[in-house]
């Protein structure tokens, strides 16, 4: 199905912030809004769900104090207990305060690492990734709204936009929808 | 709109009548134009030191660390000096990025950048010592707890030593990638912003393919904020675990339990001057002075003042301790009336006159607010904090419980080569960085800009904090692909009278400025189609389509004639197009149409 949708530019984030609140409340659909810096409140304005990001992390945080309670308690406890400096080595429980930095730096490691390569994964951020912000003044300084424009009068719709501020109105014509 | 309020009685952040495109051109300019004389001449300079740093750490694995001036009473001397003193330096970057974003503070985002940049950099040249000191360097990978064909010979996990491996690394790590994160942005307005396919090619490398949507900015900024949280605890046990090295053995002086917060704060007072001295110079070579203001570095003299304020605690504490224990021992630990009377006494002293006596005229105001000052402030910070850990390992030890092995530390000319090669190295990494990078994160930047910037805080004052700050929209037809508003295509009579309207007000009064426009376009020279060729005007930054077709009516077509402006092509074009009083000269269409010139 060949989508069609009308690319429509603002000057200014104040601006856009109303226009969606205007556009969303004439029950068009925002497809996508590409801005060159996180406007405040956009992310509700527009009806994006919360991101389940910090889980995640916290998540990866877990499995990394896992993982370094796992190694510590085989290499020093179970596979080659060793008296050093008088640390009791014979339980994982007394050795443990020698083990709290490292438990603490591996859980810090998985837990930002994780995420991040998480971040990049669910948001399509990678090196030799094409860019795909339709026009390259919005990382400067315009603001671009997507608006779905099948099922819809055009004209209609572009009047529409043309009164909620748009600096710049084109219609796309996509063959593949996205 | 009064969500951007901000209390009038702060000082702006952002000085100047600034747009959201200055910023990207302002931050975008060292990265797109060409490096001056004084850069190559730093930088060579910087190489230099690089190389004579790199030939010493290759005598030194050559043949041994005996080519140190080491002895057997001062087993440690300059490496965990050097060590211990630029992962000191490597601390307010993240302190910057991490806690200053959990405080909220807005004043970060001109300054965390280069901060991290620094950061990154310094922790890079802090794990060359271990490493060096190996002595065997090409089996550090000895020190990761890797199957081996010892049998089951682990890595020693009790050991502070081992606890520093995993702690810099992840410190390192974690650093580079909340670093990176945040350059993405800046990297895609770079990559957006320049002419040349090259660079387009490779800032579209480096940004990951960076698009902006408001989906990637939600995560963006909830990846920052738990990085953040993370970072924050890291950096205050990255340094807690460098002083484990000496406080969890049982040599006087460093057997103290006051040790792990007294390197925090002192890490993170070497930390800010160490950004004082870059961030002066940047801002004045890069043109940053409305970005990096003497407010933020006004805040970063506080910071100073509160971490040096702790150090000198931890000193006193230090000092009456080792008198009050009434060990003889401790009579000639680092901070005692032997080491102020004894052979070291310079190096005492130069300790507490650095990061005591000279930081206390910070209280002043006026010596906190001028630059010139703050430098050679956190110069002599910089040369005291070497001087701390220098005096912690080497005093320290110089006199052990036996008399007869007390020593002096001579350093050879590799000890000095080494850590001016550090040095060298450091300086190297951050030209580059500066040359190559965004130094400011401006996408964070603009978000402050209307509550912080000087202008919106005097548009607010003058016209009440509810005064809208959306700025004059420029209407006119996109100019390529198929536009839904262009007339007569999708639509002839929605737009009927507001399309004349627009166009009429396109017109340049001819008759009212005759004149004028001769007198203009004698200066610029005229036009001839027949041996001049159009050129596409709107490639000038800040000249539209609108703006475009104004020029065109006066009879200006081509880049030659945009380059013959001055002054008073400037003003009289403002007298003719009184829409955007000031542009021309602000934007400097002149010099941008002479380096499109010149590229045809």
């Amino acid at each position: 199905m060949a989508a069609t949708k009308i690319h429509a530019i603002y000057t200014d984030d104040d601006l856009l912030m109303q226009a969606v609140k205007q556009t969303r409340a004439a029950n068009y659909h925002i497809s996508e809004v590409f801005t060159p810096f996180p406007v405040h409140g956009l992310d509700h304005a527009v009806g994006l769900a919360p991101t389940r990001i910090a889980i995640t992390s916290f998540i990866y945080g877990l499995v990394g104090l896992a993982v370094a309670v796992l190694m510590m308690n085989y290499m020093m406890i179970q596979d080659w207990p060793q008296n050093i400096g008088g640390k009791p080595s014979f339980t994982f429980y007394q050795n443990m305060p020698a083990f709290i930095p490292i438990m603490f730096e591996l859980t810090v490691f998985f837990a930002g690492h994780l995420m991040v390569i998480t971040f990049y994964m669910r948001s399509k951020l990678w090196p030799f990734k094409k860019a795909e912000n339709p026009d390259p003044r919005t990382t400067d300084d315009h603001f671009l709204m997507e608006v779905d424009a099948d099922n819809h009068d055009v004209e209609k719709l572009t009047k529409f936009l043309y009164d909620t501020g748009a600096s710049e109105i084109s219609l796309i014509e996509n063959e593949h929808d996205h | 709109m009064s969500s951007h309020y901000e209390a009038p009685i702060r000082e702006p952040l952002v000085l100047g009548e600034k747009s959201y495109h200055d910023i990207s051109v302002d931050v975008g300019a060292p990265v797109l134009g060409k490096a001056n004389k004084s850069w190559w001449i730093v930088f060579t300079i910087a190489l230099i030191a690089f190389l004579w740093g790199l030939g010493c750490i290759i005598y030194t694995i050559s043949t041994g660390i005996g080519v140190w001036g080491l002895n057997k009473t001062i087993g440690w001397a300059w490496d965990i000096t050097n060590f211990v003193w630029w992962v000191g330096i490597g601390h307010a970057g993240t302190l910057i990025s991490a806690v200053l974003l959990l405080f909220r503070q807005k004043w970060r985002m001109a300054v965390n950048r280069s901060a991290e940049a620094m950061t990154i950099f310094a922790v890079v040249q802090a794990g060359l010592f271990p490493i060096i000191h190996m002595g065997r360097p090409w089996l550090a990978y000895w020190v990761l707890p890797i199957p081996n064909q010892f049998g089951s010979l682990w890595v020693n996990f009790n050991s502070p030593l081992l606890w520093d491996v995993f702690a810099i690394s992840t410190y390192l790590s974690i650093s580079l990638v909340f670093w990176w994160t945040g350059l993405l942005p800046d990297f895609a307005m770079i990559r957006d912003r320049t002419e040349s396919p090259f660079q387009k090619k490779i800032y579209g490398i480096l940004s990951f393919g960076w698009s902006g949507r408001v989906k990637d900015w939600q995560r963006f900024e909830e990846v920052s904020l738990v990085l953040a949280g993370l970072a924050t605890p890291l950096v205050l046990s990255v340094h807690t675990i460098v002083s484990f090295d000496f406080a969890t053995s049982v040599v006087p002086g460093w057997h103290s339990t006051i040790y792990p917060p007294y390197f925090v704060a002192g890490a993170i007072f070497s930390g800010f001057a160490m950004v004082q001295t870059l961030l002066i110079i940047m801002r004045k070579v890069s043109n940053l002075e409305s970005y990096i203001t003497v407010l933020h570095i006004e805040y970063m003299n506080k910071v100073i003042l509160l971490t040096g304020g702790i150090v000198t605690v931890a000193y006193a504490i230090e000092f009456f301790i080792g008198w009050y224990s009434g060990v003889p021992y401790e009579n000639y630990t680092y901070l005692s009336f032997g080491a102020a009377t004894g052979p070291y006494w310079w190096a005492f002293w130069a300790l507490i006159t650095c990061n005591f006596i000279v930081p206390l005229s910070l209280w002043i105001k006026k010596l906190r607010r001028n630059i010139m000052y703050t430098f050679f402030v956190a110069l002599i910070i910089n040369i005291g904090m070497w001087f701390e850990r220098f005096d912690i390992i080497v005093v320290n030890i110089s006199k052990d419980r036996l008399t007869s092995s007390w020593a002096m530390f001579q350093p050879t000319f590799v000890d000095i080569g080494t850590f001016m090669g550090t040095i060298g190295f450091f300086f190297v990494l951050f030209l580059l960085y500066a040359r190559t990078f965004p130094v400011i994160a401006q996408a964070e930047v603009k978000t402050i800009l209307k509550s912080s910037g000087e202008s919106f805080k005097r548009l607010r004052a003058e016209h009440g904090d509810d005064a809208s700050h959306v700025q004059t929209v420029e209407e006119y037809p996109a100019d390529a692909g198929p536009a839904a508003n262009v007339e007569g295509k999708h639509f002839n009579t929605v737009f009927d009278d507001s399309t004349d309207e627009e166009s009429e007000n396109n017109e340049v009064d001819f008759e009212l400025h005759r004149g004028k426009i001769d007198n203009l376009l004698s200066g610029v020279g005229i036009f001839d189609p027949a041996v001049h060729k159009q050129d596409d005007l709107k490639k000038i930054n800040g000249v539209g389509p609108v703006m475009e077709q104004k020029l065109h009516q006066l009879g200006i077509f081509t880049f030659e004639q945009v380059s013959r402006m001055t002054d008073r092509e400037y003003d009289l074009l403002d007298e003719i197009i009184s829409e955007f009083p000031g542009r021309a000269k602000r934007d400097d269409w002149a010099g941008q149409a002479l380096i499109l010139k010149n590229k045809k």
